[in-house]
């Protein structure tokens, strides 16, 4: 029987797409915690942290509820794309996305954070904008805890399975990611396709925690 | 030309005394050193001036800028005060090399001129060398000048040094000092340091600023305020120990003569213009400016007084002797080799060196 990889490749795609979401959003979001006093910091810091410590299908169901078809956020979706978000396998990286930000947030604003203030203070006495501080400065000198949290980031990214069922579904050759294929195939007594998915998947895995110590180790020795 | 009046009020906290900073002064042209002790506000002053503190009252020029007034609610950036800073880790950016350290600094000026500028510092501060490599691969004097060089880079219109010689061995101090002095011929920028170290203060700055727990206490010449501290405790923030409670027990303008007595010695001074007879006053007299022989019997001449030596410390330069009642004397290694057999001795207080404050 042939293997069907389909499931492999859209998990890799996903949660490729879902860690670059979560990078690009993640760091805005660290900024934002560690630099800037708002009003509503605390609940914004507690609302990023919740996909961390809900059940995943609790994070499901709320996401099925704000992107169904019936939402506001679901209308406007099918409106400018032509079809419903739910069941698609961008529904699948919007439920990656959600379980992987907490990480890069919390990662990220510890990086930010732990950069030496007076490197800031210098680039601005050098005449620096904000901007510039942060893009020339603050972010490359916290780099290496950001990528080794990002490839944490993408390992539960591609590791979602509540959430990801809830809202995207198993629809074979569409949302099937390789962890629903992997329940999937164990249901229904596939135990070969099952075998070389848990494998496929450890070896990844293995290898992003290998990489992870790494890059964390690299940063320490300077 | 850097005047200004800053305040700063800092609650006390669970853990902190409260503190308040209060200061006015101005640096011309050269080298102006700020003296203090720890904790004495030091690097709030540069802060205040860099726009890394915002003062609740007072007001900032620079040259005829206004960098910050509270009144009218100008406060520039940082980015905009055109201050030189360098910083007391040197805060050398340690993901560029020390080329990109000054091309980052050179941002500001136009693109042709940025390149030709970058290569004139960086020979001009002796880095050509080692441009291309990174701050932790290069030596700490290296470092120095580069964080130096980056501060100038911009041809800021104030030059502030937070303790540049803080932790450095006495080689790359007087690398150093002779760098900034090099900077005072070179640059036409003034100079505002940050220092605790008196030495300091005597190599390079044509003017003191003292400052004592949030206030500045004294400012003039380095010489000029050690000749004449404006009271007891700027006396002890000099390093001088000889301070005695005195009382004055004779004045004559005239005869330009007056008579001190402390403990049970009593002393002849010149005259004190501005006391009264009876006043209680602090003398203050240098370890250096005192001079000691032997005691041999006879009646001792007027103002040497005999003590009793109770400890030595040698020091590289010279000896420090310290006598009953807290008198302590420095002389020279020389005069101590010709003094040392002494069994009895007196010590001389010359007229001149009396100051009472």
């Amino acid at each position: 029987m042939p293997v069907n990889w389909f499931p492999l490749w859209l998990s890799l795609r996903v949660a490729t797409l879902a860690t670059l979401i979560s990078l690009a959003l993640g760091i805005w979001l660290a900024y934002l915690l560690a630099n800037r006093q708002f009003r509503g910091k605390e609940m914004l810091d507690a609302i990023v942290t919740l996909p961390l410590v809900l059940p995943p299908t609790v994070l499901g169901y709320y996401l099925l509820v704000m992107l169904g078809r019936s939402s506001p956020i679901g209308h406007f979706y099918e409106w400018a794309f032509g079809g419903p978000l739910v069941f698609t396998w961008q529904a699948a990286v919007v439920a990656s996305t959600l379980h992987a930000i907490p990480l890069l947030v919390k990662s990220a604003r510890a990086a930010l954070e732990t950069v030496d203030r007076s490197y800031e203070k210098a680039a601005r006495n050098l005449g620096a904008s904000e901007w510039r501080v942060f893009w020339r400065v603050t972010l490359p000198l916290s780099r290496r805890s950001i990528v080794a949290a990002s490839v944490l980031a993408f390992a539960r990214a591609l590791g979602d399975f509540g959430a990801t069922l809830m809202i995207a579904g198993d629809i074979p050759g569409r949302t099937q990611t390789a962890s629903i294929a992997i329940y999937d195939a164990v249901e229904s007594g596939n135990t070969l396709l099952a075998r070389i998915l848990v494998m496929v998947l450890s070896i990844v895995a293995i290898a992003i925690v290998y990489a992870a110590n790494r890059l964390e180790q690299r940063q320490v020795t300077g | 030309m850097i005047e200004a009046r800053v305040t700063r009020r800092f609650a006390p906290g669970p853990d902190s005394a409260g503190f308040s900073l209060d200061v006015e002064f101005q640096a011309q042209a050269g080298i102006t050193a700020l003296f203090g002790p720890s904790g004495a506000g030091k690097t709030l002053v540069l802060d205040s001036i860099a726009g890394f503190m915002r003062p609740d009252s007072g007001r900032i020029f620079l040259d005829d800028q206004i960098l910050f007034d509270a009144e009218s609610g100008v406060n520039l950036r940082p980015q905009d005060r055109n201050c030189g800073y360098v910083f007391q880790n040197y805060a050398l950016f340690p993901h560029m090399t020390l080329r990109q350290n000054l091309v980052f600094a050179a941002e500001r000026q136009p693109r042709l001129e940025r390149h030709r500028r970058v290569t004139e510092m960086l020979a001009r501060f002796h880095l050509a060398d080692v441009s291309g490599r990174r701050p932790h691969e290069v030596s700490g004097g290296q470092k120095q000048r580069c964080s130096i060089a980056r501060a100038l880079i911009g041809s800021p219109k104030l030059l502030l040094l937070d303790e540049p010689a803080r932790g450095l061995d006495a080689p790359l101090r007087a690398e150093l000092y002779s760098l900034l002095r090099e900077i005072r011929r070179d640059f036409s920028t003034p100079v505002l340091l940050v220092t605790h170290d008196l030495d300091e203060c005597f190599e390079l700055a044509e003017e003191m600023l003292i400052i004592s727990d949030g206030r500045i206490v004294q400012s003039g010449p380095p010489k000029a305020i050690l000749e004449q501290p404006a009271n007891v405790d700027v006396a002890r923030l000099l390093g001088n120990s000889n301070l005695f409670e005195a009382e004055i027990t004779a004045l004559d303008p005239g005869r330009n003569t007056s008579r001190l007595r402390f403990g049970n010695h009593e002393l002849t001074g010149t005259y004190f213009p501005g006391r009264l007879l009876g006043d209680r006053v602090w003398l203050s007299v240098r370890p250096e400016e005192l001079r000691i022989s032997a005691r041999n019997g006879a009646k001792p001449e007027p103002n040497h007084v005999p003590v009793k030596l109770l400890r030595i410390s040698e020091k590289p330069q010279s000896v420090r002797l310290e006598f009953a009642d807290d008198i302590s004397v420095e002389i020279s290694r020389q005069e101590y080799e010709r003094q040392k057999d002494n069994k009895e001795w007196l010590i001389e207080f010359p007229a001149h060196t009396l100051r009472v404050l």
